[in-house]
């Protein structure tokens, strides 16, 4: 069906949404991939199964007349991933989670027939079990704007899209904004770049709308590639249409006529959904030569990327679609000015986008009023680590890091120690305890060493060491630079090392200074911003967590407890005889006992010279 | 960009200075760099050319664009730091191996590590040792000496419009690799040996023959023959202190006697017979109408690409072997005889300017079951090592003639070496009038100069003949493209692989930068004013061989099956 004016779509809007209120009640099943991992597709189909055997009215589509009756579909993420797969059930909005197969009939016959919640499927913490998910720790402090529709509609559903205002900020820039106009509401709700940079996307758009060179392109960073990080795919696979709403938008102000998303081939879902999506807007005349009847033109293109975090860096992302190696460029020229096929083009990520349809419907001071003065609005994280829930979140700028982790995540797994946050990937940082109320946003991070990045947040418990931290995110790092510039390819492989040296118990004196010397090399001389930050991870830890690599190198001694290599020696109490041979050999009396009776080592003096391991002759001591 | 830049203190003018680095480097400052060359696009991988602004801002100088009031400071403790740290790191990982290197004492790694002052490198090296590639009949790639500076990769495909050899892999395992990682033999290269004119350290090196020439000399059953190509003179006194451009024949010729050849010809002869063969061949196509227009054969770079890319085009391609070739299966005819008399065999040696002549010397249509008709190409510069390994004081020698009957060459024959000069000969001999004017009218038309394509008209029988010269691949890939959709039609195009022709062929000393090229340019056309035969038709060994030797057998000239 072609919409063939904004005035149709403005109807069609009126009559989607009756549509949608006329449905008596909604089940939502998440499609996202972690309960689709959950074998959320059979429960959703199971259950529309048996609600049609048992010969409920079950709503297929709200474009088709006389809607009503029972509206079974498939949502996006909810961010509740860890206990997953979830059901919604709407007016109601009861939550069920870790729906199984086995559940499905009472869903139907109790709630969808008898309107009465299944309660043990109700979600439960050491503070009780809720019913509405609104009232859910996890969902209670979250402001979810961007992810508003993730969790809330049909994830298939154009007309859904459309009957919650998609595409009626678009008919609004169409019908009443210039271009330049567009550029200044952008401006003025200050909305920052959430791809990790947090340039001032408004300033960029008008950056490429004053460039006299056509065509243009928009180009949505789709490659999200920081390790635990999933906000762009949850964007991408939950909401596609209005990812492609705020490329139109994006095109129009800047008058370009085509996009490029760019997402990492890893994420099928998201690709097929964009792919849909982008098919059934051409279809309704949204993308094409002639967007809403106004005679304005954009259309998108969806590009897989082959798995290199690399592309995620503007210019290399540029290259890749260009079909070049995916290495990033020197600048000047800046993405701006010749970008895409050299041209003037729009680089922002899909979180930035997904805030345009907001900021054009709602305008920038009601964008402005969510978030701090200097970063408005609201930021999706992916926490992961040791916290009770992890999983997607949506919290205005400027939240503090202690209510993400203990109150809308539950704090530390298990009744540990909070010890560290790992925020913004291999490019960010570490931040110890002291920073915990620090609020969240783009300049209080960056003047700690940290960043917010795309979002990825790694709770780290006392029981981690930060020496393995930085290893892994250095190894991350090497493997994924691309290996043009020196510092970054040569750099980053020598602090690998030596990290590894330090985990592996073979630290040196002086390796702390070596890191530091490489860390501040790399760091200034790089060549992109990805080199630039590669050190962060170890700079950081070595600020905060400085005694900790000392006591790899000098102690030999992994506080934390995680490296293998530095686990103390002790003796076996079940195979010492107390023959005190390995006390004797002890160089530095660290071992005592009794005579027949089990000995024992004192971890604070044993160096791990290992004589005591060879001088045993009944295998009794262990490590070293 | 006028105004200027404060550099250390120093007011310099930009003078449209295309970035910073250039406006450094105009004040007397040799910043370091290793990815940075003024003939390719601004790579920015190597960091070694960072400066410091005025608010301690550090950037690279090479992509850098210099604005008025600028202030920078290239040699302060931190950029002095952070240049060592990256030269430790690439040293870390470098094989080592410099005393027995074959760049040693011209490698620009060696060159910076000593004066940026690196005596200690910190790290172990723990990179696994990689295959060499020998596999190329021309370039030797040893991987395990690549800084990663892309050099070769942009000149291969920004120059050449090759593309044979990428950069692949990521992090601490990039390389650089021709196409699918096989060896550069099984890859598109054209054997042109560009990339090893700008790799600044041993990575890419001159395929060496060296060992095969001497054991030829010293074996007395061999009679070796030398011939040596026109851009050759003019470029080898550079190994031996002598300007660009001084043309150092005669003391070559010396050279090679001491060093115990047996004869020392001059390839000017094969060259003169190609004029007149081409020529031939030239005027009976535009008098058919047939196969035109008619590209050039000389360049073994140039016949490598148009076959691999351009297959389509061989019928265009004229019929004649390259002078080298020419002139080596005359010279195999000529001993024919003796050879069998004195029980000898005869060990056609060619000194060339160029890499790809090695592999044009290996091609099943040069050899018969007799071998090849020039069995050893050596480059300028294997030659320079080999003088040198004899101890020959080359600066000391007095110069000598080359031998007859093939050692008198015409001023045509010499101006092959660089780029026109085929054309020019052929005009010179297509044109009926032969006085000085005439000659001297010939040399004021585009004929001469180095852009990359150029263009003039010819009247011949009352036709107009539109002519292109072309230089450099990439250059000849454009013309070729806009050819066959009909932007542009010629009857006559001379092409040549390397910038500025055989002078600036990888075979060279090096560097080779845009006065070098010139220079020489200046030396051959200098050894043409004063030769005192101009067009190849009035050499009177051209006239000889044609009414003895090549009687009945001109075909020989040409490679059977290319029509």
């Amino acid at each position: 069906m072609k919409i063939t004016s904004t005035k149709n779509l403005r109807n069609l809007k009126s009559q989607y949404s009756e549509a949608l209120d006329s449905l008596e009640m909604r089940v939502l099943v998440c499609g996202g991939t972690g309960c689709v991992a959950g074998g959320s597709v059979k429960i959703y189909e199971k259950i529309r199964d048996l609600a049609k055997e048992a010969g409920v009215k079950v709503c297929v589509s709200l474009d088709v007349h006389e809607c009503g009756g029972i509206g079974i579909h498939e949502s996006a993420c909810h961010g509740f991933c860890e206990n997953g797969p979830i059901v919604i059930i709407k007016p109601q909005d009861w939550l069920y989670t870790k729906v199984t197969i086995d559940d499905c009939e009472d869903i139907v016959n109790e709630t969808i027939i008898g309107k009465r919640p299944v309660e043990r499927l109700f979600y439960t913490n050491v503070n009780g079990t809720f019913d509405k998910y609104h009232n859910i720790p996890f969902y209670e402090k979250q402001k979810r704007i961007s992810l508003g529709n993730c969790g809330e509609a049909d994830v298939n559903s154009l007309a859904e899209y459309i009957a919650r205002d998609g595409y009626i900020a678009l008919a609004n820039a169409l019908d009443n904004l210039s271009g330049d106009e567009i550029c200044k509401i952008v401006t003025d709700a200050e909305l920052r770049g959430r791809g990790g940079g947090g340039y001032p996307a408004g300033r960029k758009w008008t950056q490429v709308k004053r460039q006299p060179n056509f065509p243009k392109y928009v180009v949505c960073n789709g490659d999200e590639g920081d390790p635990g990080a999933f906000m762009d795919r949850s964007l991408l696979e939950g909401d596609p249409h209005r990812i492609i709403e705020g490329m139109i938008i994006a095109g129009i102000a800047v008058d370009a006529e085509f996009g490029y998303v760019y997402v990492r081939a890893e994420y099928p879902l998201a690709v097929e959904r964009l792919k849909r999506a982008i098919e059934e807007a051409r279809e309704a005349g949204i993308l094409g030569d002639d967007i809403l009847g106004s005679g304005k033109k954009f259309d998108l293109q969806v590009n897989q990327g082959a798995g290199a975090f690399v592309c995620g860096e503007g210019s290399a992302l540029t290259a890749s679609i260009e079909g070049e190696r995916g290495m990033p460029r020197v600048k000047p020229p800046r993405t701006v000015e010749a970008g895409l096929f050299g041209k003037p083009t729009v680089l922002n990520n899909v979180e930035t986008f997904a805030n345009v349809p907001n900021i054009i419907l709602n305008g920038a001071d009601a964008f402005k009023s969510i978030g701090t003065e200097k970063s408005p609005g609201t930021k999706a994280f992916a926490v992961t680590g040791n916290v009770e829930t992890t999983g997607l979140i949506e919290v205005p700028m400027g939240i503090t890091m202690r209510e993400i982790v203990f109150d809308i995540c539950g704090g530390i797994k298990n009744g540990k120690k909070f010890k560290a946050v790992q925020i913004g990937g291999p490019s960010g940082g570490c931040l110890p305890e002291q920073y915990l109320d620090m609020p969240l946003d783009f300049d209080s991070l960056a003047s700690v060493g940290a960043m917010i990045g795309s979002g990825g947040l790694v709770v780290l418990d006392e029981d981690t060491c930060m020496v393995e931290i930085a290893r892994f995110f250095m190894n991350f790092t090497q493997n994924e630079s691309c290996g043009k510039c020196i510092p970054c390819r040569e750099g980053t492989k020598r602090m690998l090392e030596i990290l590894e040296r330090i985990v592996a118990g073979e630290g040196r004196e002086g390796d702390i200074d070596l890191l530091l010397e490489l860390g501040e090399t790399i760091s200034v001389t790089a060549l992109c911003g990805l080199g630039k930050s590669a050190a962060n991870p170890v700079l950081s830890t070595l600020k905060y967590f400085r005694e900790e690599y000392e006591a790899h190198i000098r102690d030999k001694r992994c506080p934390a407890g995680v490296c293998k290599a530095l686990a103390p020696i002790t003796i076996d109490p079940e195979k010492c005889k107390g023959c005190s041979k390995c006390a004797k050999n002890c160089p530095v009396n660290a071992i005592s006992g009794k005579i027949k009776e089990p000995f024992v080592i004192d971890e604070n003096v044993c160096i791990k010279c290992g004589a005591c391991v060879s001088s045993c002759p009944f295998g009794a001591i262990i490590g070293g | 960009m006028k105004g200027y830049v404060i550099v250390d203190g120093i007011k310099t003018a930009i003078n449209d200075a295309k970035n910073l680095l250039e406006v450094i480097r105009s004040a007397g400052i040799e910043l370091p760099t290793f990815c940075y060359h003024s003939e390719l696009s601004t790579f920015g991988a190597c960091r070694m050319c960072i400066v410091e602004d005025d608010r301690g801002r550090i950037m690279t100088s090479c992509s850098t664009i210099p604005y008025d009031g600028m202030v920078v400071y290239t040699n302060t403790p931190r950029l002095r730091k952070y240049r060592r740290n990256i030269l430790e790191l690439l040293l870390a990982n470098h094989d080592r191996d410099c005393t027995t290197c074959i760049k040693s004492s011209r490698c620009k790694l060696q060159e910076l590590a000593l004066t940026m002052g690196v005596r200690d490198v910190r790290f172990e090296n723990i990179t696994e040792k990689k295959p060499v590639d020998r596999s190329s009949p021309s370039i030797v790639r040893d991987p395990n000496k690549c800084i990663m500076c892309g050099e070769c990769v942009r000149m291969c495909e920004e120059v050449q419009g090759v593309g044979a050899i990428c950069i692949a892999n990521r992090g601490a395992s990039i390389e650089v690799v021709a196409a699918y990682g096989k060896p550069l033999a099984e890859s598109n290269c054209v054997n042109c040996g560009q990339c090893r004119s700008v790799c600044p350290t041993g990575a890419l090196t001159i395929k060496n023959d060296n060992k095969d020439v001497w054991d030829a000399i010293n074996d007395p059953k061999k009679r070796v023959i030398v011939q040596i190509a026109p851009a050759v003179r003019v470029a080898i006194g550079e190994e031996f202190g002598e300007a660009p451009g001084t043309e150092v024949m005669g003391r070559l010729v010396a050279a090679l006697r001491k060093m115990g050849v047996d004869e020392v010809y001059d390839t000017t002869i094969g060259a003169d017979l190609t004029v007149t063969e081409e020529t031939a061949e030239f005027i009976a196509r535009v008098r058919e109408g047939k196969n035109i227009p008619l590209f050039t054969s000389c360049c073994p770079g140039w016949m490598q690409f148009v076959k691999t890319k351009y297959p389509e085009l061989l019928p265009n391609v004229s019929t004649c072997r390259s002078p080298m070739e020419m002139f080596g299966v005359v010279i195999k005819e000529y001993f024919k005889d003796a050879d069998k008399e004195e029980d000898r065999q005869t060990v056609n040696v060619a000194i060339m300017p160029c890499t790809a002549k090695k592999a044009e010397a290996a091609l099943p249509e040069f050899t018969t079951d007799a071998g090849r008709d020039v069995d050893f190409v050596l480059t300028t510069q294997e030659l320079c090592m080999m003088i040198k390994e004899s101890g020959i004081q080359f600066a000391e020698l007095s110069e000598e003639a080359a031998d007859m009957p093939f050692g008198l060459g015409s001023g045509a024959g010499v101006i092959f070496g660089v780029t026109g000069g085929v054309t020019e000969s052929v005009i010179r001999q297509v044109s009926n009038a032969h006085s000085k004017e005439t000659l001297r009218d010939i040399a004021f038309t585009p004929v001469r100069g180095m852009n990359g394509i150029r263009e003039l008209s010819l009247e011949f029988e009352g036709q107009t003949l539109r002519v292109a010269i072309v230089n450099g691949l990439k250059n000849a890939d454009m013309l070729i493209k806009k050819l066959k959709s009909g932007e542009v039609s010629y009857d006559f195009i001379e092409v040549m692989a390397c910038t500025g022709g055989c002078i600036g062929g990888a075979g060279q000393p090096l560097p080779q930068t845009s006065e070098v090229r010139e220079a020489r340019a200046k030396g051959l056309y200098g050894a043409d004013s004063v030769a005192q035969i101009k067009r190849s038709e009035e050499n009177p060994t051209i006239e000889t061989l044609y009414n003895g030797l090549l009687k009945g057998k001109e075909h020989i000239l040409h490679v059977p099956g290319r029509h």
